[in-house]
């Protein structure tokens, strides 16, 4: 008896130390479900090559990928040992001790931040903004950008028509007022016995949808948060006359130039409406435009990419994402050393070419980048000129007053410009008060 | 054949038969009973305690660390003083009554209309009981492709009846029509459930009570008025409560019909409380705002029932 005791005892123990050692041997990687994931994919294969560690992926789709990473993080989850995660939740990650302050890992490898594009280190990687700890290495570059169809726009009569009304050549714009003036010229307009539209905007109530959209017109015209950065003073800065006139400008554009029934839309809704043929022009994330550039219906020669155009101020809505590693992995070595081998110069030209969006200077320095994709060059005049949402910890509920106060004004016909704005500013007060910074 | 007490009672191992040998019935029945009633604590009674001491703190769940402090009032009063939860209590109010009254006239009507000995009936039931069997999400997604205006069926047959062009309006969009859009989404699927109860009722109704009312020469409309809504209307009642208490706490279908937009023209509160609670993260206030939906839906509740008893009094 005593003998089939140990016997089975030492089974139990070593079935445990397998399960154990497998798991360390294991890492997962959690992201949002879509395109340059499946990029990330492939390249990982060669870090499951060199370092003899199993990759799993956890891929969530956009609409509820906050809502599930944010539940996982904040209850302690060892769901995922690296997360990629938006820009907005360095703060949260950063103060609730969810990510891995990485400086002594940086410094005892080598890893510089000096090697990636200020702006992208910026936004994805520090907290407190701009100060030199790093929760994340720069993983996936990104803004919201623009494209159109370029065979419709090359066409003569509709080259004619539009000189005719608006006296100058139909071109990719060079101001929002242009952008609303070419989305206004084919809003409506029959084009091969198909009735098409201007442009595909972001709308979508749920999520961050719209607040994505209407910031391309509010920074635009030069709407700012804060009048002095890290004072929260925002009275006269979120309800500047300037942007009133870009929040009206953005709901001018959604009724006069939009699909019918374009009211709740954010990223597959734009990419269906441009890639169905019902709109000239769409906007959505960089991310994308590979994808849609390959496109055998509406991709190659009859697509064009364009930086969101500027009007007081040249800027883009700020998306991409910074990797970090979850505190409460069981595979914290595991972790740091996917990032160590990512960080290589070449495996960000790898991933670029893969269709990732390298953030590394090895790869947006290279001569030949501007001309290495049709939209490459607009890539890096974008991340010239980002600016980001709040990346506070209550990014959340500062998102949410944001989405409402946006889709009532915008969408709902609710309201006035400046009442928004003003709503706006009276919601965030109250975020900020709650927690202790006003 | 064997008693079954001493087959039972012979089964029962001696060492548990010498324990049990001198407790009370009471004792033993507590026995039995003990374990729900421990779960029913942990389960439901700790958390309903437990929400109601945070609705009186500052707690944030995903701030562990932080030091939560007592508030008092303060997240009662910031609920009850806000307009704009005041607006999403009429939004549910609105969709709760519209769709409670769709579901009883149409189901009722089924019911009755079903109710009489045709070819097909059985087939027809079941086709008409097909939509509460879907899951909310399935007619979320579907009803939001029929309400699209381009390719949508409703806004084509709008057009083909009234020459109001397609592409002209949208039942989710602005304009007014999402309110009622999600009332006539939930009354598709569930009018099939208030039938089906309506029509257990109608078919509880002994034959010879309408023979009686014949022999006394009442009249069909008379006897429907005095016979047929009188009996089957604890059935109703029943209904009412079960889809008042559903809808009351509307979730899915109306988040993926529309988010709660255009705006906040279909914010219910189930939907406003899930975005304070769970992205916003403000779990103390959210506790208040669970506590104060929940006596508003018990309270209501509770009145209801004591009519419904009065009514299956009478």
């Amino acid at each position: 008896m005593k003998t089939r005791l140990l016997a089975a005892t030492a089974v139990a123990a070593l079935a445990q130390a397998g399960a154990a050692s497998a798991q360390s041997n294991e890492l997962t990687l959690c992201w949002a479900a879509w395109d340059p994931a499946n990029a990330l994919v492939e390249l990982s294969k060669d870090f499951e090559t060199q370092s003899g560690i199993k990759m799993n992926f956890e891929f969530v789709p956009w609409p509820n990928f906050a809502d599930r990473m944010l539940n996982e993080l904040n209850s302690g989850g060892q769901l995922c040992d690296l997360l990629i995660g938006d820009s907005q939740w360095i703060g949260g990650g950063a103060e609730n001790g969810h990510y891995l302050k990485l400086n002594e890992f940086f410094d005892a490898n080598g890893i510089s931040m000096d090697d990636f594009a200020p702006a992208t280190v910026y936004a994805y990687s520090t907290w407190p903004k701009g100060t030199p700890n790093y929760y994340a290495l720069p993983a996936m570059g990104d803004a919201n950008g623009w494209f159109y169809r370029k065979d419709w726009f090359a066409r003569p009569e509709i080259q004619a028509d539009f000189k005719a009304k608006y006296g100058r050549d139909l071109a990719e714009p060079k101001t929002q007022q242009e952008l609303l003036e070419i989305a206004q010229f084919f809003q409506g307009r029959e084009i091969d016995g198909q009735k098409v539209y201007g442009a595909s905007i972001f709308t979508e109530r749920g999520s961050e949808g719209i607040t994505m959209g209407a910031t391309s017109s509010l920074y635009a015209f030069g709407f700012k948060y804060e009048n002095t950065p890290g004072k929260y003073d925002m009275e006269g800065a979120v309800n500047s006359a300037d942007a009133v006139a870009g929040l009206e400008f953005y709901k001018e554009l959604y009724k006069t130039a939009t699909p019918p029934g374009y009211d709740n839309a954010y990223m597959e809704q734009s990419l269906d409406a441009f890639k169905s043929g019902q709109v000239a022009m769409a906007m959505n994330w960089f991310a994308f435009f590979p994808g849609l550039y390959a496109d055998p219906n509406t991709g190659g020669d009859k697509i064009d990419f364009f930086v969101n155009p500027g009007q007081k101020v040249q800027a883009s809505t700020l998306g991409g994402q910074g990797i970090s590693v979850v505190n409460y992995s069981d595979n914290i070595d595991g972790a740091l050393q996917y990032i160590k081998w990512f960080a290589q110069p070449d495996v960000q030209k790898k991933w670029w070419s893969m269709g990732g969006y390298s953030c590394h200077k090895a790869v947006l320095d290279d001569p030949g980048f501007a001309a290495s994709a049709p939209f490459a060059g607009d890539f890096l005049q974008a991340m010239a000129g980002v600016q980001d949402f709040w990346q506070e910890p209550a990014y959340a509920s500062l998102l949410l007053a944001m989405q409402e106060r946006l889709h009532n004004y915008v969408v709902a016909d609710q309201g006035t410009a400046q009442e928004a704005l003003d709503g706006l500013i009276k919601d965030w007060t109250e975020v900020f008060e709650d927690e202790g910074k006003l | 054949m064997p008693n079954p007490i001493e087959a039972a009672a012979s089964a029962t191992p001696r060492a548990v038969a010498r324990r049990i040998r001198g407790l009370s019935d009471r004792t033993i029945a507590w026995l039995f009973v003990a374990p729900t009633i421990f779960l029913l604590l942990a389960i439901n009674i700790f958390p309903l305690i437990w929400t109601v001491r945070l609705s009186f703190t500052n707690f944030a769940a995903n701030k562990p660390n932080a030091e939560v402090k007592w508030v008092g009032l303060r997240n009662y009063i910031r609920i009850l003083t806000d307009d704009g939860i005041w607006a999403n209590m009429q939004t549910t109010a609105h969709f709760l009554l519209w769709t409670l009254f769709f579901q009883v006239v149409l189901g009722f009507t089924l019911a009755w209309l079903i109710n009489r000995k045709f070819k097909g009936n059985d087939l027809l039931t079941t086709l008409i009981v097909l939509p509460m069997m879907l899951s909310p999400a399935v007619v979320g997604n579907f009803w939001t492709f029929l309400y699209q205006p381009q390719i949508g069926l409703v806004n084509y047959v709008v057009e083909v009846v009234t020459g109001t062009p397609a592409s002209s309006f949208s039942m989710l969009g602005p304009g007014g029509l999402a309110k009622w859009s999600i009332v006539i989404v939930d009354t598709w699927m569930w009018t099939p459930f208030v039938m089906l109860i309506c029509l257990a009722g109608l078919r509880s109704i002994p034959d010879y009570i309408y023979e009686a009312a014949e022999v006394d020469r009442a009249s069909k409309w008379r006897q429907f008025w005095t016979l047929t809504v009188p009996m089957v209307l604890p059935f109703l009642m029943l209904a009412v409560l079960f889809r008042g208490i559903e809808n009351f706490k509307m979730f899915d279908m109306v988040v993926l019909l529309t988010g709660g937009g255009p705006g906040n023209e279909t914010l219910l509160a189930s939907i406003d409380l899930k975005r304070e609670a769970f992205e916003k993260w403000r779990t103390g206030y959210s506790s208040a705002y669970a506590i104060i939906l929940f006596v508003t839906v018990f309270g209501l509740a509770s009145i209801y029932v004591k009519a419904l008893n009065k009514v299956k009094e009478r």
